[in-house]
């Protein structure tokens, strides 16, 4: 009687979070949503660093308005919650013309976000750069420009990549809020096939997913925080 | 120009939502005094347990902050929310939000203690424990108030993000200060009040987020 009990709760258990019949159906929908979230994060990480790095690289110039510029547009999205932006562009900017897909929505504000994090990170990596590295370039008969670019942008790399790639961790995370304005990603498909089919399954499968896909990116960025710890030289 | 500021700035609107989004701000504040506290010690304990002595409960606990690590916090409280209910196990949107938070961000908390605690010289404790100090006193007293400074702008930073973080709790309405906006955008057509919404965020972190700026140029130095 007590055997036969605990095998049928065990039974309820895989019948209800690992469902074969489930298991089968769906594999395909959380493998598009694994696609869609990783283009969506490539695409993040690749506009947001190169955003961020050119708005570190532009504050070098000192120049006064673009300054102030940089320094609001870095502590707005800094302290806004994506979601709230993702839903203001969202539902806001089709009622002044501009209708963007979920797709489109999600790049752009995380982008910017990551772009906002990135520069400060760039910023600090510049501002640690001792003043004789600056003055030496220029000396040597470098622009501005190329000082930044062969000189300072190289020795601040080094100092920023433990700091980076945990805030672009942190930010191809917020993929999965994709799924408030319809984006495909795996969250998405995971819960859109947990309310057809009434079953834990596809919850569990979008779980593990997740888990599959970021553990490694984890890891690697403990080894990259230990390989590359922010030591003032 | 008009469209601009009757879509975004429709003051009418917004005076309209003010009630609502002023409870809304109510538990979203209620949710930070619950969920920083239960972080902190959870991320306290959860470093401690990363720093024992025995390799099993130290790579288990490695093991398990990665696991809160890598799954993003949504997922998290969706499973916590939708999931578990299947499993009988049925919680309010408060309650599920609260453990799902304290899971995400004891993990985050943990890594930061356990770069504090690291940072103070063994010779600290050593110190500490030949003046007759037992060891949980000289973890209190001597090393804990020394690492917790070291690491500050990095606490100030995750609870910055926790708060943030928050405007999650909307997606299983609990109706918080992002939940309220949304709910009155959707009965206005108009998105004043989530502009609104920002605003409130605005003013709260921003002074925060400057401060952590000069913090962490301060420490830089």
């Amino acid at each position: 009687m007590n055997t036969s009990e605990t095998f049928s709760r065990w039974d309820l258990f895989t019948e209800t979070f690992f469902n074969q019949r489930l298991i089968d159906e769906y594999s395909g929908a959380i493998a598009k949503g694994i696609l869609i979230t990783c283009e969506i994060a490539v695409l993040v990480v690749f506009t947001g660093i190169a955003l961020g790095l050119l708005l570190a690289m532009l504050r070098s110039y000192r120049f006064l308005p673009i300054n102030v510029f940089i320094s609001c547009f870095v502590d707005i999205l800094r302290s806004l919650p994506p979601l709230v932006l993702i839903l203001l562009a969202y539902f806001g900017l089709p009622s002044i013309g501009f209708s963007m897909s979920g797709f489109l929505v999600l790049w752009l504000v995380l982008s910017l976000i990551l772009a906002a994090f990135a520069e400060e990170i760039f910023w600090a990596g510049i501002l640690s750069i001792r003043r004789g590295q600056w003055e030496a370039a220029r000396s040597t008969g470098l622009g501005h420009t190329q000082t930044i670019v062969y000189v300072i942008i190289p020795q601040a790399i080094r100092m920023t990549v433990a700091p980076l790639t945990n805030r672009t961790i942190a930010i191809t995370k917020n993929t999965a809020l994709g799924t408030v304005i319809g984006v495909g990603e795996i969250l998405n498909q995971a819960s859109t096939a947990q309310s057809f089919s009434g079953n834990a399954t596809p919850l569990m499968m979008g779980a593990i997913a997740y888990i599959v896909l970021f553990i490694p990116v984890v890891a690697i960025g403990r080894w990259i925080e230990t390989r590359f710890a922010w030591r003032r030289i | 120009m008009e469209i601009f500021l009757d879509s975004f700035f429709n003051f009418q609107i917004m005076s309209e939502a003010s009630p609502l989004l002023i409870r809304g701000l109510g538990t979203t504040a209620l949710l930070c005094l619950v969920v920083i506290p239960l972080g902190l010690i959870g991320g306290l304990t959860v470093a401690l347990m990363a720093l024992s002595r025995s390799p099993w409960l130290r790579w288990g606990t490695i093991a398990l902050i990665d696991f809160f690590r890598a799954v993003p916090p949504l997922v998290l409280l969706i499973f916590i929310y939708s999931g578990l209910p299947f499993a009988d196990i049925e919680l309010s949107p408060f309650t599920a939000v609260c453990v799902g938070f304290f899971l995400n961000n004891s993990a985050y908390y943990a890594e930061i203690y356990r770069a504090g605690i690291e940072s103070v010289g063994v010779g600290q404790m050593e110190a500490a424990r030949s003046t007759g100090l037992k060891k949980i006193q000289a973890l209190v007293y001597v090393v804990l108030p020394q690492a917790t400074r070291n690491v500050l702008p990095d606490l100030l930073s995750n609870t910055i993000e926790v708060v943030k973080l928050t405007s999650i709790a909307s997606v299983v309405a609990l109706q918080e200060l992002l939940y309220s906006a949304d709910m009155a955008r959707s009965v206005t057509y108009n998105s004043s009040p989530i502009v609104m919404a920002a605003g409130i965020y605005l003013l709260i972190l921003w002074p925060v987020v400057r401060m952590l700026s000069n913090l962490e140029h301060k420490v830089g130095k």
